[in-house]
């Protein structure tokens, strides 16, 4: 009963606040307050954004974020309880075999006959989805030799291949009509480094004329193909933007990585002078030099190279080997904006700066470890 | 229906280099060899051999159909193949209704094999050797007839058995009990409540037009009645359709 009032002001709420819908030619996905409801679990909530033609974006969230079920909306396998989600301006629910031509799917753990070959299956997928056998022809091996397909492989039974083929058979049929939209659920699971580079430039080469949504766990792969990234936690969107605009907002703290040799406490004085709310903490103790490797945190956007560079040069007892300023990556990124949303979501306040600890400070001393009786 | 025929080709195809298929086959056409040798052994009877070798047509249906329907919706499911066919244009009415197709006409297929006993006896028993007819065209066309007709409802049962179900066993045994139920169920309870006149008289006339042997025994005697079509493919309908809402449902939650 409560699902059903739930749904039903969910509708309420977006036929009272959704604008009468204006075609925007420059914008290949818009999904708009998606709502999906599996009997007492939201699986996602409100979830709305915009994908420009042409943009590859990176989708990411912990397990059982929704992900997974708005690539399903989006792909018009699964109805969303309420909300709006447009492909190319066509409404998924509304025209759902007008959608399905222009989007092209490869779904998690990529499910594939394992009797057929794979120019066979190919085939076959090909003309499900509206080539004739000719054109379905031509285009098979077109993607098989884009998809380094074309030797050993086409012939070979599916079920024979190894977990990077099967990936990449995959991404064959995603990409098998040359859709306008190609919608990707962890596709460079399983893949090699050669493997995945393949993939990375496939979707160069296609940056611009396809839209990409591309689901992963793997971050690096991620920030490295995509134009912008949207994280999604317990069925909200808690962060979009590009990584740039994300690393500021999420990590607005500045890091240096510094290798040192001397006397440290001194060293930490001084550097401290320049702000006092600096976090020092050690990544790694003394080398076989006697180099200390150490990394500073600081919110103060005025602190550069140069300063710190300075500070060390004061002192000729202490002798520098390599100082370089250390972007957050994805990941730091990745785990600042889920945590903040599982912190409102608790009820927290939200912590105000986005530092990700990754050592305990190196004038902290760590609390002794017990020692386990045997 | 977009992509009908593509799914029958495939589905056809895909029964063709399946193991299940190839026993089905096997077993159906060993049983109605047998069949037929018993017959020939029983001769001269009464009935022709070609409408005794139809009336065992149950035998061989009750594993044959669900060997070939078990796997066609139960397997994709199981797989995961069934999401990825439905995120292309084509819709669930196309895929129930091109993996009916294709396991009917495997069906068909097998009891056009199974008719070469007694064409290939009448050839090579020379005429008049014999004080009975092997051949006679009217039962042998009534019995096919019969056979295409109801292998309709059969089929579909299996098709909807395996639509239920992510299991081939599961789905095996499921089209069994509805085919074992369909076909001799009404013959055990004529069995065990003795003579069908003494049913109930508004039950007489549904059970009477329900019985399987009865329809069969018409067709063979070349009494081509509207009323079976309207059974059988109503039937086949009503659990097609029913498949379709499980595709739609199930696959796509």
């Amino acid at each position: 009963m409560v699902n059903v009032e739930k749904r039903f002001a969910n509708w309420v709420r977006f036929i009272a606040l959704s604008p009468p819908r204006m075609i925007k030619p420059e914008i290949s996905i818009e999904a708009t307050n998606l709502t999906k409801v599996y009997g007492s679990l939201t699986a996602i909530e409100d979830v709305s954004f915009e994908i420009k033609r042409g943009e590859v974006l990176g989708f990411l969230g912990p397990n059982g974020a929704g992900k997974s079920t708005t690539m399903r909306i989006l792909c018009g396998l699964v109805r969303a309880t309420s909300g709006l989600a447009t492909i190319g301006g066509i409404s998924v629910v509304e025209y759902p075999e007008k959608v399905k031509r222009l989007v092209g799917y490869m779904p998690e753990n990529n499910p594939l006959p394992d009797e057929l070959r794979v120019v066979e299956y190919l085939r076959y997928r090909g003309q499900l989805k509206g080539l004739g056998p000719r054109e379905a022809h031509a285009r098979v091996e077109e993607v098989l030799e884009l998809c380094d397909l074309h030797r050993k492989a086409r012939r070979q039974i599916i079920g024979t291949l190894s977990k990077g083929f099967r990936q990449r058979v995959g991404i064959a049929d995603a990409l098998l009509t040359n859709p306008e939209v190609v919608i990707m659920d962890e596709p460079t699971i399983g893949l090699d480094p050669h493997q995945t580079k393949i993939i990375r430039d496939l979707i160069n080469n296609r940056r611009g004329g396809m839209t990409f949504v591309i689901s992963s766990h793997i971050l690096p792969e991620v920030e490295l193909c995509c134009d912008r990234i949207l994280i999604i936690n317990q069925g909200r969107i808690v962060a979009k933007g590009t990584s740039a605009s994300l690393r500021e907002e999420y990590i607005p703290a500045k890091a240096f990585r510094i290798k040192a040799k001397g006397e440290l406490e001194g060293l930490i004085g001084e550097l401290r002078s320049l702000d006092p709310e600096m976090e020092i903490s050690a990544l790694m103790e003394i080398d076989e030099d006697g180099f200390h490797e150490f990394s500073l945190k600081t919110l103060n956007p005025g602190i550069a190279g140069e300063q710190l560079l300075a500070v060390i040069q004061k002192n000729s007892s202490w002798v520098l080997r390599e100082i370089a300023e250390v972007e957050a990556s994805l990941e730091e990124i990745f785990l600042a904006a889920t945590k903040r949303s599982w912190e409102e979501t608790l009820g927290r306040k939200p912590k105000k700066i986005g530092i990700v600890q990754m050592e305990p400070p190196l004038n902290e001393p760590e609390p002794p470890k017990e020692s386990q009786s045997e | 229906m977009r992509g009908f025929l593509t799914i029958l080709r495939h589905e056809i195809f895909v029964l063709l280099i399946s193991p299940a298929t190839f026993v089905a086959g096997f077993l159906f056409l060993l049983m109605m060899w047998l069949v037929y040798w018993q017959v020939l052994k029983a001769m001269p009877s009464k009935e022709l051999p070609v409408s005794l070798f139809f009336q065992l047509f149950w035998l061989p249906v009750l594993f044959m159909v669900p060997l070939l329907t078990m796997r066609s919706i139960a397997e994709e499911r199981r797989m995961g193949t069934l999401e990825s066919t439905l995120t292309t244009p084509t819709t669930p009415l196309a895929i129930v209704a091109g993996k009916f197709a294709g396991a009917y006409v495997v069906f068909l297929s097998f009891w056009v094999l199974a008719l070469g006993y007694p064409i290939l006896t009448s050839f090579q028993v020379p005429e008049g050797s014999a004080n009975f007819s092997f051949m006679e065209a009217s039962p042998l066309i009534g019995g096919l007839l019969f056979v295409a007709v109801s292998g309709t409802m059969y089929v579909a049962a299996g098709i909807f058995a395996s639509s239920l179900t992510r299991s081939q066993l599961v789905a095996a045994m499921l089209c069994f009990a509805i085919l074992f139920m369909v076909i001799l169920g009404e013959q055990i309870l004529f069995t065990y409540s003795g003579n069908p006149e003494t049913v109930p008289g508004r039950w007489q006339p549904i059970l009477d037009y329900l019985r399987t042997f009865r329809q069969l025994e018409d067709f063979s005697r070349g009494i081509v009645d509207s009323r079976p079509f309207v059974l059988y493919f109503s039937s086949a309908f009503v659990l097609l359709g029913i498949a379709v809402v499980v595709v739609e449902r199930k696959a796509t939650r």
